[in-house]
């Protein structure tokens, strides 16, 4: 009882913020509901027992990427309220809005017909239960999948090199083409 | 009413569904790149909730990388726009069609 009544109103905040992540004016109020989508999902988390994600949801996601998106909407100074008209296309609104009924009567058909998706296969990186899910996910991440972890600290030095780069006023090519913006 | 795992997939499939359309139809750069946090977000939950199902860490495993791959995605989308901003203020996605022949 006390589940559902967790799962109900996680899932209310979830799907509320989401829809005002979508549908805010103002950037800003944008980056908040994503705050708010992002805890909803941390509550989903823990109730199915993925304490160190949720952990590590809100750390990460509230307290760098939401922060990093907060700093760059204040930085360039965009967080003026924006006029809805959204599409440059007049088509453009109705084919996304149909896109999403569409797929949302698919996907929620798919899940209904398939009743329990669960095929009762063994698990194979080890049982999950009671609290131990950050060792078990530990004894994964540097066994199973170690190569992978080992790629995504490539991709992340990539990543820096990358926004550095990109993000770098060219100062040379400024004083060739006298002040033209180089190639930003 | 007990909550199984379809409800879970449920609610992924309409966070996945609600980013979509928002990165369909909205067209600052900012908020576009937040849409797509609300897909991955919404895939997250169901990769936590099939995990739990089969009693498997695997699934909270790639959920892991997900969120290094998703901080990886802002930083460099980030840089993008505020290169983009920087040249031209106030652009929007339309604006971004220079390479159209």
């Amino acid at each position: 009882m006390v589940d559902t009544l967790i799962f109900i109103v996680a899932a209310v905040i979830c799907v509320t913020g989401a829809l005002g992540v979508v549908l805010a004016r103002n950037p800003v109020h944008s980056a908040l509901m994503l705050v708010m989508t992002l805890f909803g999902i941390a509550v989903q988390f823990v109730a199915q027992e993925a304490h160190f994600l949720a952990a590590v949801q809100v750390i990460v996601y509230a307290g760098a990427i939401v922060v990093l998106f907060l700093f760059v909407i204040m930085l360039l100074g965009v967080d003026r309220a924006q006029n809805l008209e959204m599409s440059f296309l007049p088509i453009q609104k109705w084919a996304a809005l149909l896109f999403a009924a569409g797929s949302l009567t698919i996907v929620v058909a798919l899940i209904i017909m398939v009743g329990e998706p669960v095929t009762g296969a063994e698990a194979m990186g080890g049982a999950l239960g009671g609290t131990e899910d950050a060792r078990l996910l530990a004894r994964s991440l540097f066994s199973d999948y170690v190569y992978a972890f080992e790629l995504t600290s490539l991709l992340l030095v990539i990543a820096v090199i990358g926004a550095v780069v990109l993000v770098r006023k060219p100062k040379v090519a400024d004083a060739v083409t006298a002040g033209d913006g180089g190639d930003g | 009413m007990e909550i199984t795992t379809g409800w879970y997939l449920v609610l992924g499939a309409l966070l996945f569904i609600i980013g979509g359309t928002g990165l369909l139809i909205r067209r600052n750069p900012l908020v576009m790149l937040m849409c797509v946090e609300l897909m991955l977000n919404g895939v997250n939950l169901s990769f936590v909730a099939f995990s739990r199902t089969l009693g498997d860490v695997g699934g909270q495993t790639v959920v892991f990388f997900v969120l290094v791959v998703a901080a990886a995605e802002v930083v460099v989308g980030l840089g993008l726009v505020v290169a983009i901003l920087r040249r031209q203020p106030g652009a929007t996605a339309d604006d971004l069609s220079l390479l159209k022949g």
